[in-house]
């Protein structure tokens, strides 16, 4: 018996809300930037039970350009923060609050 | 309880598991090296719907290259990289409980009556293997796979300049 394809996409539901749930409660630039990858590790989870369903490798390539995001994003985003951190020594998001009026 | 179900329940309790833990820690660098079980797990249930490159591309990528990129920043930031003390944001902590909640089972009820319940049909011959992804790659996707090239190009070069110290 092969594992019904609804599983794997409420597993991803619940991870991606984890993801969500990290990024609204924690302050932690770093953690919530995790929390980030963890949300679109469950979309490539996702991607991945639909091209199982249909038997379409458009899903499987499509994280393949997941990855590609994933990574040009964790580079600049990484390197903001460390940014931050150099001119006001804390990844506290609440305590970057130069836009507040 | 086939054995295809109990590597599948094992996955995915570790991957909920060890997911949980990650938004959980006190410090980052545990976050960081607990956030490696997730992405090892996701990888074990990419080989189960029949994604082998994927799942390789997942190990190697994801932990190999970004995982390492973010222990490499949270080294170089040390101390005072944990959270303040008290909260700005009043009902910060439940409100994002309750929101992520609703997601979650919004999320859950269009899945559970999309339909997907019976199991998946018998994969073809040669689905999921580096011949497969790269022949629907180079194909179908030629022109989004030259874009993403000039994306990480664009990653590159913003690195390179957000790092650089200004002179003078």
């Amino acid at each position: 018996m092969t594992i019904p394809i609804s599983y794997y996409l409420v597993l991803s539901g619940v991870l991606f809300a984890i993801g969500t749930l990290g990024v609204l409660a924690r302050r932690n630039a770093l953690i919530v930037f995790m929390s980030i990858e963890l949300m679109l590790n469950a979309v490539n989870l996702a991607f991945v039970s639909f091209a199982r369903l249909w038997a379409d490798m458009a899903g499987q390539v499509m994280v393949f350009f997941v990855l590609v995001v994933a990574a040009a994003e964790v580079v600049v985003g990484l390197a903001i923060i460390v940014n931050i951190f150099r001119t006001k020594e804390t990844v506290d998001l609440d305590d970057i609050d130069l836009l507040r009026g | 309880m086939t054995i295809e179900l109990v590597i599948f329940w094992v996955l995915a309790i570790v991957a909920v598991g060890t997911s949980l833990a990650m938004i959980a820690g006190k410090r980052p660098v545990h976050c960081a090296v607990i956030f490696l079980g997730t992405l090892g797990s996701l990888a074990g249930l990419f080989l189960l719907l029949i994604a082998q490159f994927v799942a390789i591309l997942q190990v190697i990528i994801y932990a190999g290259a970004i995982l390492v990129l973010f222990l490499f920043v949270i080294m170089l930031l040390h101390a005072h990289s944990g959270e303040g003390p008290g909260e700005k944001i009043r009902f910060q902590r439940p409100l994002a409980l309750a929101l992520s909640l609703a997601l979650l089972v919004g999320m859950s009820l269009v899945f559970w009556q999309s339909g997907f319940g019976e199991a998946p049909p018998a994969p073809p011959e040669g689905m999921g293997t580096a011949e497969a992804v790269g022949n629907a790659l180079f194909e179908r996707f030629i022109l989004p796979f030259e874009v993403a090239s000039v994306l990480l190009l664009a990653g590159i070069l913003g690195a390179v300049v957000l790092s650089k110290k200004e002179r003078g």
